[in-house]
């Protein structure tokens, strides 16, 4: 089983491949003897892609509720490098639709630190005009930072892509909450944005990635919940 | 007033050849129609109403010269069944085809074959039978305009069930646009009996005429109400009237038909079992609710058209509807909450006027036996229930305006005179009405991102028009006010990927996730198994032999009503009243006398005492399990503040129970129940309660915010919940004034939570709390501690318990 110890800040520290890391209650993987602080799925501008292409005019705030939750961890954390997991904007056209005042904060989050653009499937090109690294994937601490996991076996990799989502039961009650999702080997992280829906970790698209038991890190308002494979629910 | 002989010959012959003399209420329909006046004609059911309505446009249609050119649609007809508009024409084809009429009338409803429908856009039929939802896709045709420019008559039929609710405020802004269209159009209502007419008048008419005249039909026999006392005893709580169910169909079977009704859809459930598990004559006794698939619903409604049937166990869906002429008893199991759809429900046994419907009421507990005695009472005297005057929503005005702009291109300012010509809009301000134009363009924002996409803009003469022809697809994907929540298909199947298996009816999405895969539960009277869930399908197989797992649920969806409620309370402190009811609920109450108190006129009475090591407070204010709910949430804020370590509260129709760490005797109960608490404790509790976070989505898909569905790509209830929630949250921060959220708080204030009679309640209270200090549970408590342990709050508190709950057995695992 996965080593896990709720840690006094809300966070939940387990073993990953050997490396000690802090799931966030935020939703972010904190690497603290590397400072470093990791989100996946931001999918900035989510909200004004649909207006863009459906003429559907959803509150044009992601960005900035986005922003705001990401500025709490840095404020808390003060970490000397952020990276970005991958799908950090919805689209292709969405850094070009960002209000101005979102785009100086973004650019502002690259101000005395160091911050990495991984691509995902969303933006495979990377921001055009903001600064920053732009990778397909880093190594941190011995961990492999992507955007999408990779099939099989990964030992020490850490992704997004899928969104992980926990369904759970206790008695007759359930909840559903974004979580964190990992076998000790690999970690995937839920996703970032404030417009971003859950993807059940019972959903076969996840069946592939772990060959250990799963333990699945539920978000809660100030807590990250250790959950087993025993509580978890199917949609 | 008309007499018989104002009919042309041939209607006349026709009447004299069935039998009929025309009744005075048709001769006056007839009558306001040649004033060239609309009329609301109340009436009771059986009184031939709908051919009062219709009879003035059948004369003059008869009478039309010949003409050239093609003529458009003369009547429309709209009612709120879709059911009903398909047999209204069935019913209006009989007159016609046996005067030998030369007058087409064709219904179009959501169910209406694509063929028929491009035909009747080409060829107008002379009427034209329809629902709500169809007028408001008329407004949104290009070249509706022309369309209805020869209408002279539009009726609305049940315009008693319809004009107080969103679907009510779209049909008369839909009655606006005709009226522009076609400014000699007469209105014509026809309702069953109203608390008030002249609300439903105001509706009807164009808010700057005095254009609306008002019939009344000659009332029925006065209807037969009697309460059942099963066995003499009467349940001291619960919602199903199990006791009494060996009677009640004893009375089915001494019955020619019975229609039962019930106020949900478990109840139905739960009632249909038992009676076959009684009927050992093998009745016809079917069951019909809107969980049944449509298929399945007609089946029945056949069947008892047929005469086949000897009782339909139902819901609400059978409140209106088709004539059923041979149904002698209507029984309302459980209690019937409003005085109003009593009237309405008691209509549909017996349809003929000279004789009195039967109803019987059977209540399952002793203060619904209050309740039913205060009901029948309320129905003999004629007293209905009071709706309150209709302001209209603005998220429906939104709808309306993407429409207009879809037909052709407006001005603001002739739309918005021409919206203000809507009853429920006739105070509509400019200024939120500009707020209403500025949502539909561009969403609304301080943040003005979209100012490049908007959905209508203004074209070169400054008149306002849709965008593009993908804007105008997606309204009409959109349109209407109902709301219905994400419903999942009931199939038969299991395994993991189960393929295609029989719908047998469908369910809220909420259903299911009451239940875990394996439980089993009762459906259309059999019980089955929850094998899985698939995109919106649940997969499920007959478990005959299990015992169902009822899921945590009682009650009402229907509040009690305002007027209902006064009367039992009056009902409660008037002694002599007591005489009429059975002698264990006397007893009951007179027991209360001695151990507690009965509350005096316009007191409410509260209780404290200790039980174990919990401490309660108890009060009986009989303002509905909705009013209770917010009131129980509010105190509980207080109560925490003050110190009392408030645990948890249960509610139902009648009375509200909060408990605690410590006693709450000495509390300043005027102080806790001050009417301060609808300040800023409502407003932070409100805007985190999950019943905003639906009023919102509900909001949202009326005006057009998020879709029910993309052109091509159906979108899952599911997935509309889980991202509405998130939409709510990230605008509810960014900018808590947007219109949306406006409407939400409306709807969730007016609708879902009560606070309007919650505020009428705290200052009926205030200063007539009578206090009881108690050192055991009165006999009125007893119900409401019964309900204790039956239901769990909804919402993040309930939540962090379930992780807190899983995170243990997950630690309790690894220690081992």
């Amino acid at each position: 089983m996965t080593r896990f110890e709720p840690s006094l800040c809300g966070g939940l520290r387990v073993g990953l491949a050997n490396v000690e890391v802090m799931l966030r209650w935020s939703g972010a993987l904190w690497l603290e003897r590397e400072s470093t602080l990791v989100v996946a799925d931001l999918h900035f501008e989510k909200g004004s892609s649909y207006a863009a292409r459906f003429g559907q005019m959803l509150p044009p705030y992601d960005t900035r509720e986005t922003l705001d939750r990401l500025d709490r961890e840095i404020a808390l954390l003060s970490p000397a490098a952020l990276i970005f997991l991958g799908d950090s904007f919805h689209d292709g056209g969405g850094e070009s639709r960002l209000a101005a005042d979102d785009y100086r904060r973004l650019e502002g989050l690259a101000v005395g630190r160091e911050l990495v653009w991984a691509v995902g499937n969303h933006d495979a090109d990377g921001p055009k005009v903001l600064p920053g690294d732009i990778v397909d994937e880093a190594a941190v601490a011995g961990l492999t930072l992507r955007h999408e996991p990779v099939p099989g076996v990964q030992l020490g990799e850490v992704a997004g892509h899928l969104h992980p989502a926990a369904k759970i039961t206790s008695g007759r009650a359930t909840t559903r909450r974004r979580c964190f999702v990992t076998d000790g080997q690999r970690l995937v992280l839920p996703a970032f944005g404030a417009f971003t829906g859950g993807l059940n970790i019972l959903d076969e698209a996840f069946s592939n990635l772990f060959a250990g038991p799963l333990l699945a890190g539920a978000l809660g308002p100030k807590r990250v919940h250790a959950v087993g494979r025993k509580s978890l629910r199917p949609d | 007033m008309l007499a018989a002989d104002a009919l042309p010959p041939r209607f006349r012959d026709w009447f004299a050849a069935r039998g009929w003399s025309p009744r005075e209420h048709q001769l006056a329909m007839l009558e306001k129609a040649r004033e060239g006046r609309g009329a609301l004609l109340i009436a009771p059911t059986g009184g031939g109403k709908t051919l009062a309505g219709f009879l003035p446009s059948l004369i003059e249609l008869s009478e039309r010269p010949p003409r050239n050119t093609p003529a458009g649609v003369h009547t429309l007809y709209i009612s709120p069944l879709k059911a009903l508009a398909v047999d209204v024409e069935r019913n209006l084809l009989t007159p016609i085809r046996e005067m030998g009429l030369k007058i087409v009338a064709e219904s179009r409803t959501g169910d209406t074959g694509e063929a028929r429908k491009a035909r009747q856009r080409v060829r107008p039929p002379d009427i034209l039978l329809t629902t709500p939802e169809q007028l408001a896709l008329f407004c949104a045709w290009e070249g509706a305009r022309e369309y209805f420019s020869d209408l002279r008559c539009v009726i609305i039929d049940e315009a008693h069930a319809i004009w107080p609710s969103k679907r009510g405020d779209l049909l008369a802004l839909g009655l606006a646009r005709l009226q522009q269209f076609a400014p000699s159009m007469r209105r014509v209502g026809l309702s069953a009996t109203v608390d008030d007419p002249d609300l439903v008048r105001r509706w009807l008419g164009d808010s700057g005429r005095d254009s609306i005249d008002l019939v009344l039909g000659s009332g029925g026999a006065q209807p037969v109400v009697e309460v059942l006392v099963s066995g003499g005893r009467v349940p001291w709580a619960g919602h199903t009237a199990e006791h009494a169910m060996a009677e009640v169909y004893e009375i089915i079977k001494s019955s020619k038909t019975a229609l039962i009704f019930v106020n949900t859809r478990f109840q139905a459930e739960f009632a249909f079992q038992r009676l076959w598990e009684l009927n050992e004559d093998d009745l016809p006794i079917a069951l019909h609710h809107g969980s049944l698939s449509a298929e399945q619903r007609r089946k029945v409604e056949a069947a008892m058209t047929r005469g086949a049937l000897r009782a339909v166990v139902c819901t609400s869906t059978l409140d209106m509807g088709i004539d059923w002429g041979d149904v002698d008893l209507v029984i309302q199991l459980a209690a019937p909450k409003g005085a109003s759809r009593m009237v309405q429900r008691i209509g549909r046994a017996n349809h003929r006027l000279d004789e009195p419907s039967r109803a019987l009421f059977v209540p399952a507990s002793r203060f619904e036996m209050l309740e039913c005695r205060a009901a029948a009472d309320a129905i003999l005297e004629n007293h209905l229930d009071g709706d309150p005057p209709r302001v209209g929503a603005l998220d429906v005005l939104a709808q309306h305006v993407m429409g207009c702009a879809c037909s052709e291109p407006f001005k603001l300012t002739e739309l918005y005179d021409e919206v203000r010509s809507a009853g429920p809009y006739a105070e509509l301000s400019w200024e939120d009405f500009e707020t209403v134009v500025d949502f539909v363009s561009t969403g609304g924002y301080a943040l003005r991102t979209y100012d490049k996409f908007r959905r209508i803009v203004q074209n070169a003469d400054g008149l306002w028009t849709a965008r593009n022809a993908q804007a105008r697809q997606q309204h009409r994907m959109n349109v209407g006010a109902i709301v219905s929540p994400g419903m999942i298909n009931i199939r038969i199947g299991g395994g993991k990927r189960p393929m295609g298996g029989r719908k047998i009816g469908e369910a809220e999405e909420g259903y299911f996730e009451q239940l875990t895969p394996g439980d089993t539960f009762v459906f259309a009277g059999q019980v089955w198994r929850y094998n899985s869930l698939v995109g919106a399908d649940a997969f499920v197989s007959p478990a005959p032999n299990d015992d169902p797992k009822m899921p945590s649920w009682g009650g009402s969806k229907f509040p009690l009503s305002t007027y209902l409620a006064s009367r039992v309370r009056q009902m409660m402190h008037d002694e002599r009243e007591w005489a009429a009811l059975p002698a264990d609920v006397q007893e009951w109450l007179s027991w209360q006398k001695v151990r507690s108190a009965i509350p005096g006129d316009g007191e409410m009475l509260l209780e404290t005492f200790q039980r174990g090591k919990r401490f309660h407070l108890v009060c009986y204010p009989f303002d509905g399990r909705l009013a209770h709910t917010t009131l129980a949430m509010l105190l509980t804020r207080r109560l925490d503040r003050l110190g009392v370590g408030p645990l948890g509260f249960v509610c139902n129709d009648y009375a509200l129970n909060i408990w605690s760490l410590r006693p709450m005797d000495g509390l300043d109960l005027d102080e806790l129940f001050a009417q301060d608490m609808l300040g800023d404790d409502l407003e932070a509790w409100l805007d985190e309660s999950f019943m905003m976070k639906r009023a919102f989505k509900h909001c949202a898909l009326i005006a057009g915010l998020i879709e029910r569905r993309h052109p091509g790509a159906e979108k899952s209830g599911r997935q509309v919940t889980f991202s509405t929630d998130l939409i709510y949250d990230v605008l509810r921060k960014h900018q808590p004034d947007h219109l949306m959220l406006r409407c939400a708080r409306h709807d969730a204030a007016t609708g879902m939570l009560d606070i309007a009679r919650l505020g009428d309640m705290l200052t009926r209270v205030q200063g007539h709390i009578r206090h009881v200090r108690l050192d055991r549970v009165s006999p009125f408590a007893v119900p409401i501690m019964l309900e204790i342990g039956r239901e769990r709050a909804p919402g993040d508190a309930a939540g962090e318990m379930i992780l807190a709950e899983a995170e243990e057995d997950l630690i309790a695992e690894a220690m081992s």
